[in-house]
């Protein structure tokens, strides 16, 4: 069977078990977010300690692509300083809307999104999870 | 099936049709042939349509009903005789009846605006189905809150009826309006709406029909319908964006304020006030999108050629096909099973997110669509927040159902697969 460019095996192992998900109840999530164009639906948590963005917590009803995303960012930021983060909500954000590519071994599971680009509709659901941290840490005052 | 007629017209030939929309002979997504199921949303154009605007620009462009010159007479003619053409083409004989506005969500509103702040009141009732598009509904929001009115909603049942029982016990005194689709863009449901016109008469409320979905599919007489008005678009019935129809009986019209002001809709101005233009102009303010309203009469001269009745009979055998076709892929739900129904099938698979369907089966080809379909509300009850759909008209054929349930099979075999 030809494999879609997009989808990737690292993408569907993401998209059916996602990392850092649990159910938030409406009064617990700092952002809640939906996509009124595919109603896609993120609800977000975070806490920063020190400095550091030392958790994230996902519900996410969307695609594939969305979940994957949200899954992927949340290995990839916890544990990292919040100037750090907000640097790659902008490279990687930038990156979706045809910016310069991140390096390979920075990126790690988060390359099987670079695709996306190619797919203009798609932008929105691979990047929503990263505006809701932005929106999270700037709650946080971070 | 395409069925022969008793008057031995040929039967609707989907190979000639499909030659007739240059669109369709296209290639998408490095080489696949273009499968184009996302009819419900806006369809193709025939080149007879795409010539008529071409013709119009090149030869003839001028504005109507005011200049003394050869191509503003022109262009006058040609304008009027679309009106008269579109209204034909729904048994509004009444050129005077027939508003061409920029679509369905225009005419809705001009309804909502020039009639509903005019005449519902604080203690009146606006009756809307759960099925109506956010275009049939948003409107009559917004009126409700202006005059303090209320809206009321027609269940829709799990099979994708509307539950008529409620309908005729919601229906009072108080009901000013009922503003119904006759055909759903997500269920497919053709709604019984000649009889809920009468019973919403004898109630005293008048009708409003959403002929959106029903208009491009079927024969619609709003005369035999005696419905008050019919909203429509051109786009989504081989005509241009941009163009629509206000259907309303004349003398509904005659009473209903102006929605826009501006020139072309008035008789006589002054400093502080000005008197109407007469029926249909007191509605159409400002250069009209003459164009498209003569593109529009291409259109519909080309589905009158063909007959609305064979171009329905052949989408509801076509439809059938799809319907059994896709209820052979396991794990995959219709949303939509009402006895008289049209060719917009949603469906929703197991495990896999509308998105990814869509995005999928476009990687062959097949273009349909995946969410929420303007019907927000309706696919929360269903327990959906987003769909896939599929919707046919007059130039699908059987192998692109069959295309499309490839796809599908192909779509299901990446997701479950194991990891």
């Amino acid at each position: 069977m030809q494999l879609d460019d997009l989808y990737q095996e690292i993408i569907l192992d993401h998209y059916k078990s996602p990392r850092n998900f649990r159910q938030i109840p409406d009064d617990e999530a700092m952002v809640d977010e939906e996509n009124p164009t595919c109603g896609d639906h993120i609800k977000l948590i975070a806490a920063v300690e020190d400095g550091v963005l030392s958790d994230v917590k996902i519900q996410c009803e969307g695609c594939a692509i969305c979940t994957a995303s949200s899954s992927m960012m949340t290995e990839k930021m916890i544990g990292l300083k919040v100037a750090e983060v907000r640097g790659w909500i902008r490279d990687f954000t930038e990156m979706m809307r045809g910016g310069p590519d991140l390096p390979e071994e920075d990126l790690d599971d988060l390359m099987a999104l670079r695709g996306v680009k190619k797919y203009p509709l798609r932008i929105k659901c691979a990047t929503m999870a990263w505006h809701a941290l932005e929106d999270a840490l700037k709650q946080l005052g971070a | 099936m395409a069925h022969t007629r008793h008057t031995g017209k040929p039967a609707l030939d989907p190979a000639r049709v499909r030659s007739e929309f240059p669109v369709l002979s296209r290639f998408v997504r490095d080489g696949k042939p273009l499968v184009y199921l996302d009819n419900a949303a806006t369809s193709q154009k025939p080149a007879l349509v795409i010539e008529a605007l071409d013709e119009y620009y090149r030869h003839y462009n001028a504005n109507v009903h005011r200049a003394i010159h050869h191509l503003a007479e022109e262009a006058t003619t040609r304008y009027e005789e679309a009106r008269t053409v579109i209204g034909s083409f729904i048994g509004a004989e009444n050129p005077r009846e027939v508003i061409f506005t920029r679509g369905t969500t225009e005419s809705i509103n001009l309804v909502a605006h020039a009639w509903g702040r005019k005449y519902v009141g604080a203690d009146d009732e606006i009756m809307l189905s759960e099925m109506e598009h956010h275009s049939n509904m948003i409107p009559w929001q917004l009126l409700a809150k202006a005059t303090g009115s209320r809206l009321v909603y027609i269940p829709v049942l799990e099979n994708g009826e509307l539950d008529l029982d409620a309908y005729r016990e919601r229906l009072s005194s108080r009901t000013r309006l009922v503003a119904l689709t006759q055909m759903s863009n997500v269920l497919g449901t053709i709604n019984p709406v000649a009889d809920m016109i009468r019973d919403a008469h004898r109630a005293g409320a008048r009708v409003l029909v959403d002929g959106a979905q029903s208009v491009p599919h079927m024969p619609v007489d709003v005369k035999a319908l005696d419905c008050d008005f019919l909203a429509f678009s051109g786009h989504k019935m081989c005509g241009p964006t941009g163009i629509g129809i206000l259907y309303a009986k004349e003398e509904l019209l005659e009473t209903m304020d102006p929605f826009h002001g501006g020139g072309e809709m008035i008789s006589k101005v002054s400093w502080h006030e000005a008197t109407w233009a007469d029926l249909p102009h007191k509605f159409e303010a400002g250069t009209p999108n003459i164009a498209d309203a003569i593109g529009l009469a291409a259109a519909v001269g080309y589905l009158s050629s063909l007959g609305m009745d064979d171009i329905h009979r052949a989408e509801q055998a076509l439809t059938a096909y799809a319907l059994e076709a896709l209820r052979t892929i396991e794990g995959l739900r219709i949303y939509g099973d009402a006895a008289n129904r049209g060719g917009a099938i949603s469906f929703v698979m197991e495990g896999i997110h509308p998105h990814d369907i869509s995005h999928f089966v476009d990687q062959d080809g097949v273009a349909v669509r995946a969410g929420h379909m303007c019907c927000q509300p309706m696919m929360k009850k269903f327990g959906h927040p987003a769909m896939t759909r599929a919707s046919l008209y007059l130039y699908n054929t059987r192998d692109d159902v069959d295309r499309l349930v490839e796809a599908l099979e192909r779509v299901k075999g990446f997701f479950n697969r194991a990891t």
